[in-house]
């Protein structure tokens, strides 16, 4: 009943965004657009139907950061799963929206199931993004489902010969969305089968940090904690200028719940979500 | 439909333009929402709980999604009163729709200090009391839980802002909600708002670890729902004071169920995480859903439970 309730409530509001007038999109760059949005596809990467690729129609915000991330929450969460979930933006136009996620728990299995003309409440671009900087050259460094922002930041990098990725996975490469990637920049990838795989791959990132700072570079990394931590402790050897892209739970996005905080370095609590998703790595405890 | 409501306090009344407000913690300063709707088309915005110092929280995880529901235990961070007045209130459209400060503090003395400093903020419609706080003076017993704790803290924010409507927020977690209910009515406090959040507690079975780094905390969201209508209800009959009723509310049609159990207003909490325009929608969609169901007036409506 109350599931009921609530889903004709959100078609009434898709009318509504539906009329808003053409005006309202004009607002300051960047401010955050709440939108019903329909899927168009969920494509499945790899074989195991655990890593998905979501395409939703048309939102209604073209300014965004490659970084920045949006609070999905499908319709058919019901009141069940009463919280969306973050996902970092992996490419957006005017056209579509792209993320990209793994089954883990009980939302993404939820997600998997999605079906084009689904509904899903969309709220975003949310939090501050990764610099692009045209001159500089720039390292990308991804660890796991960390090359999902990578994606957009390529295509909108003004000039992708400047951007090298380093990209650490556990799963096989056709799992992840580099297809988009491989033609546009230079690439490397390292597929972790055993412990020391992964040893070898943070020796290559701090090579190609080294090699990055030399240059007057900057480095991007976004990955799981550990991988974060590594590059955090490399930048401060090399005094290179790097920025991280955490990862924490939320249940708002816009800096109310306080579920997301993280401590930067004068041990003052920072949202993820607000302050971040990426941080100067000068900046932040990890 | 005139859906304006005034909470007749016993020293303040609350005029509020429509019975929607928004529940504390779950609402930042108010500022965070204003991409979603007008703050203004709110009947009021209970703003995150301040202390009288700057409060860091607790450690991560701090919450944790469950069925229908979620738990927190954000461990009240906030950046104090002097930044809340300096820098948050003057941001609220506080001329527009009631701005209430919730406060919290950890002995009597504080709790009436924080409201003696609020007592002079003219963009302050009222304030909450967070009584679900543990009393350091008597051992860590919380407030909430004593009827003496809770009257003492009622008289003391009472005397502290003799200008201000006093709004006491009540635990689920007591024996008896109507004794503490009776206790703060007693004290002086001009409405009751409830339910602040039911203990609770998630596993992570895989981990062999609790899902909170506190272990232990708050369950809101539509689980708790049935829980809050009884507390409303049991409330309501008790005392004389208005009651806002809050607990999974996340449409019209649940709002509209508090009234019907007793209270005045109510409070969107976890609905305002559901989707960020929950409240903005809910106060915009009242009178059509008093239309379907023939409430011809909220007053009319409120605590007209049929029992036979």
């Amino acid at each position: 009943m109350q599931a009921k309730t609530a889903c004709a409530r959100d078609k009434r509001l898709t009318l509504r965004l539906t009329l808003r007038p053409a005006g309202f999109i004009l607002r300051a760059m960047h401010q955050p657009f709440l939108d019903s949005l329909r899927v168009l596809e969920l494509t499945p990467y790899g074989g195991q139907r655990s890593f998905f690729a979501l395409r939703l129609s048309r939102p209604s915000w073209t300014a965004w950061t490659p970084g920045q991330f949006l609070m999905l929450r499908p319709a058919s969460f019901g009141l069940e799963l009463p919280l969306a979930r973050p996902f970092g933006i992996c490419d957006a136009s005017a056209r579509q929206v792209m993320c990209f996620f793994q089954v883990l728990g009980r939302g993404t299995q939820r997600m998997a199931a999605l079906r084009p003309g689904d509904e899903v409440s969309v709220w975003g671009p949310l939090g501050r993004g990764f610099a692009v900087e045209q001159n500089a050259p720039t390292l990308l460094l991804a660890g796991g489902m960390g090359i999902a922002p990578f994606v957009g930041y390529a295509n909108a990098h003004p000039e992708p010969e400047k951007l090298r990725l380093l990209f650490g996975h556990r799963e096989a490469l056709d799992c992840y969305p580099v297809d988009a990637l491989t033609g546009r920049i230079r690439f490397e990838s390292a597929h972790e089968r055993a412990p020391e795989d992964r040893d070898k791959f943070i020796h290559s990132a701090r090579e190609r940090m080294r090699d990055c700072a030399a240059r007057n570079g900057l480095a991007l990394a976004c990955g799981p904690l550990p991988f974060l931590r590594a590059v955090q402790s490399f930048a401060h050897e090399l005094r290179m200028r790097t920025q991280l892209s955490l990862e924490n739970r939320m249940a708002c996005g816009t800096g109310a719940c306080l579920g997301c905080v993280a401590q930067s370095v004068d041990k003052t609590p920072v949202c993820t979500c607000r302050e971040g998703p990426v941080f100067q790595a000068d900046n932040i405890l990890l | 439909m005139d859906i304006s409501v005034t909470l007749r306090g016993q020293t303040h009344d609350l005029a509020l333009k429509n019975p929607v407000l928004t529940a504390s913690g779950t609402f930042g300063n108010g500022i965070e929402f204003a991409s979603y709707g007008n703050l203004s088309r709110l009947g009021g915005i209970v703003v995150k709980g301040l202390s009288l110092k700057p409060k860091a929280g607790n450690p991560c995880p701090r919450i944790v999604e469950t069925t229908a529901g979620m738990l927190n235990a954000i461990g009240l961070q906030n950046d104090g009163v002097e930044i809340f007045c300096r820098e948050k209130l003057p941001a609220l459209p506080w001329r527009d729709v009631a701005v209430i400060a919730n406060i919290y503090a950890a002995s009597t003395a504080e709790f009436a200090e924080l409201a003696a400093r609020l007592d002079a903020e003219q963009g302050v419609a009222a304030l909450e009391v967070n009584i679900s706080c543990p009393n350091i003076a008597r051992s860590g017993v919380l407030f909430g839980q004593d009827p003496a704790q809770a009257a003492a803290v009622t008289r003391a924010v009472r005397t502290a802002a003799p200008t201000k409507h006093i709004m006491v927020k009540l635990s689920p977690n007591v024996t008896d909600i109507a004794l503490i209910a009776h206790a703060v009515e007693d004290a002086g406090a001009d409405s009751i708002s409830c339910i602040n959040t039911v203990l609770g507690m998630a596993v992570d079975l895989g981990a062999r670890k609790p899902a909170l780094a506190n272990v232990l905390g708050g369950l809101s969201g539509p689980a708790v729902k049935p829980v809050a209508l009884r507390c409303v209800w049991q409330v309501a009959r008790a005392v004389g004071i208005p009651v806002v009723g809050m607990g999974g509310i996340v449409c019209a049609q649940d709002a509209l169920e508090f009234i019907l159990a007793g209270a005045y207003a109510v409070q969107v909490g976890t609905g305002n995480f559901i989707r960020p325009d929950c409240a903005f929608a809910l106060a915009d969609e009242l009178p059509d859903a008093c239309n379907r169901f023939g409430i011809t007036d909220l007053e009319e409506l409120r605590a007209s439970l049929r029992l036979d």
